[in-house]
């Protein structure tokens, strides 16, 4: 999507053919394409609207840098105008200075409230709180069980008086309780409702001045079309919103609800969810937020993930042993639990701008079944297989294929994209040698650590996908390719 | 009201449909009754037309091959004025699901054999509220019916499906949480055999089409099924929100590359929401419609009619 948009521009400015100073002209063709992608990413109609007037003022006549392209430039402009929609500074949970603190989440049905409830709860735990959850959600079937069982799973105290009583009332008794048995915060979780539900909506506003809380956080789906707005805005107006959790984001919406619900309401976002396991919440960032949005990938999330996972050293030493060719199985089986460590394949792989697209475009499926199938075959070899493979013939490769539950055929395979792989990165460890190391490290992701990203791209081919040539590219062509990142 | 001629009901209304989508019609329609208030087609006209569609989350592509449907009538002198551009935007919107509508597969009951529905989506779409309002559906339509609870994931989903179970009077087949979905999906073909039900209807865990093992997951249900009927399963039923935005169409591509889906049910229409994202479905992917879902209730559900659903939710009628 973002080659799409650049793409795009760039055509857009061949067109007009020139530098210098950004015109009117170029910049409404250039924004026709930047409005596009925003309403491709489910920005509402009239923020689009706003946000291209706004972003039209500053660009027309400024001056082209002369690193940048004029696409590049029109690009930069939206991608900080996004940024500063979005919040440049994160805005951290605020407290009561009389506990207990109480967070109400609420939201529309099926965006995920019990869900982040939890994980809430789980995460200020880690923080050294002591939260206790309460189950304010009567209506639909089984939510109490559902929020009991959270509990369970995390040791993670739960309020509750099933679905006869009162939601105001349960919430004033939770956090009483509280107040008594030192619990702190007091994380309540509401039933799901329309925002033109008049008796529900008064059920919150009735709860809001029952116990007071100090965040009210909507929680939103990142798949929200248009509809974002409308649904922000009438929560806001009838509880004053403090800040927003955007869920889902481990799906490939683009998320411009976000955008909407920050030009809207103007409250923070605070949290984004990002899996159903109860981990998975993190931080926000609107640059990275920003750079989804226009369809951008999120290569710094990806590279953060691999600083987290593996040492500078161990990158190092590796690349080193690339580059030298001497790169074995035992090497490649290390690299491969480095990043399985850093989390699904499929979401790493997200992550790199443009990849998703490629990857459903080619109806490649990933799965990281392959992960295990690939760790099957080598865990199956002996150390000195591994070190060596040429050493595998038939009769070692059927004991391997008995040994990891797979073919002849699917261990073959593997040593044939192996070998491959080797090859290639001894190539470019003479290109590195010829041209210098620097070019090398820059091609490769600069400082960050190599061992990482390279699995990625060995990997998929490795667990016998289609995602690349059967022949080892040419190691000239493999050089562009990267440096373009499709 | 002046506007009222122009807005003549071309077909009959189906009360629990047009109930839930009063509220999703309010606002929009001022906005349409203002917009052929003009006297004359213009291109402020078809930029208004835009902002309606995109707002509704037909999406740029779709949106915009309507319109240049509808300026290509302009051009051919058919459409001379506002009201005459109102009946062929709608004419157009109607179309566009009615050729989706071809690809439907009948729907045949027979006895002995169950017919088996699957019900797919991502998370908190409301497939399984979507069940219990198939489930009184088929009830009413005097066929048996048995519920299987192959949301074995998300926590106390198998208690949501024996809530509605106990309501609606049916049986329920389930396992114990965290159990293998293709085994209950086993135990339940075999009951809805020996039992002689009519309708197998099949909740699966919510799950993001992104996750690759999961998708895989949905295609070894599938086989589950077939090894009992072949022809099964007669419905998959991807349950999309009308909430939904262009990620809509990412999940529908990617839900019937790995379950077959046969027909969307669009829920949670009695909000504001327009699911417009089904219009966009339906023109790139071909599926249709087959239900919608208008509120909680296990009543609050219609089978789908384009004809209805477009008047109801872009044209509104004379009460408001």
């Amino acid at each position: 999507m973002f080659e799409a948009l650049t793409d795009r521009l760039t055509e857009v400015f061949q067109r007009i053919g020139r530098k210098g100073r950004l015109t009117e002209q170029d910049v409404d063709e250039a924004l026709r394409e930047v409005r596009r992608a925003l309403l491709e990413a489910d920005v509402h109609y009239t923020v689009v609207r706003d946000f291209i007037a706004a972003v039209r003022e500053r660009a027309v006549g400024e001056e082209v840098l002369r690193s940048l392209t004029p696409a590049q430039q029109v690009i930069a402009i939206v991608h900080q105008e996004l940024v500063r929609v979005l919040g440049t500074e994160r805005v951290p949970l605020q407290w009561a200075s009389q506990p207990p603190t109480v967070f109400l989440l609420v939201g529309l049905q099926g965006s995920g409230k019990t869900t982040q409830v939890a994980k809430l709860g789980y995460h200020l735990r880690k923080e050294g709180r002591r939260p206790l959850l309460v189950a304010a959600d009567i209506y639909r079937p089984a939510a109490v069980e559902q929020l009991h069982t959270l509990g369970r799973q995390h040791d993670l105290p739960v309020y509750d008086e099933g679905t006869k009583a009162n939601p105001v009332d349960i919430v004033k008794r939770a956090v009483k309780l509280a107040r008594d048995q030192g619990y702190n915060p007091v994380i309540v979780d509401t039933a799901g409702r329309l925002q033109i539900d008049e008796p529900m909506m008064e059920e919150l506003e009735r709860i809001k001045e029952a116990v007071r809380p100090t965040e009210i956080l909507l929680v939103a789906d990142a798949m929200t079309g248009q509809e974002a707005v409308n649904v922000a805005r009438e929560f806001h107006r009838r509880l004053d919103l403090t800040g927003l959790i955007l869920t889902k984001m481990d799906g490939d919406a683009r998320g411009g609800a976000a955008l909407s619900i920050r030009t809207v309401v103007g409250v923070p976002i605070k949290f984004i969810g990002t899996g159903e396991r109860v981990d998975a919440l993190e931080p926000f960032y609107p640059d990275r937020l920003a750079t989804r949005i226009l369809g951008m990938g999120d290569i710094q999330s990806l590279i953060e993930k691999a600083r987290q996972e593996i040492s500078e050293e161990e990158g190092k030493k590796l690349q080193e042993k690339m580059l030298a060719g001497a790169f074995d199985l035992e090497d490649f089986l290390r690299q491969l639990q480095q990043v399985k460590k850093m989390g699904p394949l499929t979401q790493l792989l997200e992550m790199i701008p443009g990849m998703s697209q490629l990857l459903r475009q080619q109806q490649v499926q990933i799965s990281d079944d392959e992960y295990k199938r690939v760790e099957a075959i080598i865990l199956s070899m002996t150390p000195e297989e591994r070190r060596n493979p040429d050493i595998i013939n038939y009769s070692r490769r059927r004991r391997i294929a008995q040994g990891s539950g797979t073919t002849v055929a699917e261990v073959s395979q593997l040593l044939t994209q192996f070998k491959q792989m080797q090859r290639m990165m001894a190539e470019l460890g003479q290109l590195a040698g010829g041209r210098g190391r620097g070019a090398l490290h820059g091609l490769l992701g600069g400082r960050n650590p190599f061992g990482g990203l390279t699995g990625l791209d060995g990997m998929p081919s490795l667990g016998g996908l289609p995602t690349r040539p059967t022949q080892a590219p040419h190691p000239a062509r493999h050089t562009k390719k990267k440096k373009k990142r499709r | 009201m002046i506007f009222s001629r122009f807005f003549r009901r071309r077909t009959p209304p189906t009360p629990q449909l047009e109930s839930g989508l009063r509220r999703s019609r309010q606002g929009i329609f001022r906005q349409i009754v203002q917009l052929f208030e003009r006297n004359q087609v213009d291109e402020e006209l078809f930029e208004d037309l835009e902002a309606l569609l995109i707002q509704a989350d037909l999406g740029v592509t779709t949106t915009e091959a309507l319109l240049e449907r509808l300026r290509e009538r302009v051009r051919r002198g058919e459409v001379r004025d506002p009201v005459e551009a109102r009946e062929a935007l709608r004419d157009e919107m109607v179309a566009l699901l009615e050729s989706a509508m071809r690809n439907r597969r009948v729907k045949i009951y027979q006895r002995g054999v169950p017919f088996v529905s699957l019900v797919v989506g991502v998370n908190g779409t409301g497939k399984t509220t979507t069940i219990a309002k198939l489930a009184r559906y088929h009830l009413d339509q005097g066929r048996s019916v048995l519920l299987v609870a192959a949301d074995t994931f998300r926590a106390a989903a198998i208690d949501q499906l024996k809530t509605w179970g106990e309501q609606l009077g049916i049986p329920v087949i389930a396992h114990a949480p965290g159990a293998d979905p293709g085994a209950v999906v086993f135990d339940g073909m075999q009951a809805a055999h020996n039992r002689g039900i009519d309708v197998l209807l099949i909740d699966t865990a919510g799950r993001l089409h992104t996750k690759s093992n999961l998708m895989a997951e949905l295609a070894k249900i599938r086989r589950v099924i077939q090894r009992h009927v072949p022809e099964a399963p007669h419905e998959v039923l991807l349950v999309i929100d009308a909430t939904t935005g262009q990620n809509g169409l990412n999940q529908a591509r990617v839900f019937t590359e790995a379950a077959g889906v046969t027909d969307i049910a669009l829920t949670k229409l009695d909000g504001t929401a327009k699911g417009g994202i089904a219009f966009a479905i339906a023109r790139e992917l071909g599926i249709p419609i087959a239900y919608v879902g208008t509120g909680e209730k296990p009543t609050d559900f219609a089978e789908f009619d384009p004809e209805t659903y477009v008047d109801a939710l872009f044209f509104g009628d004379e009460e408001d």
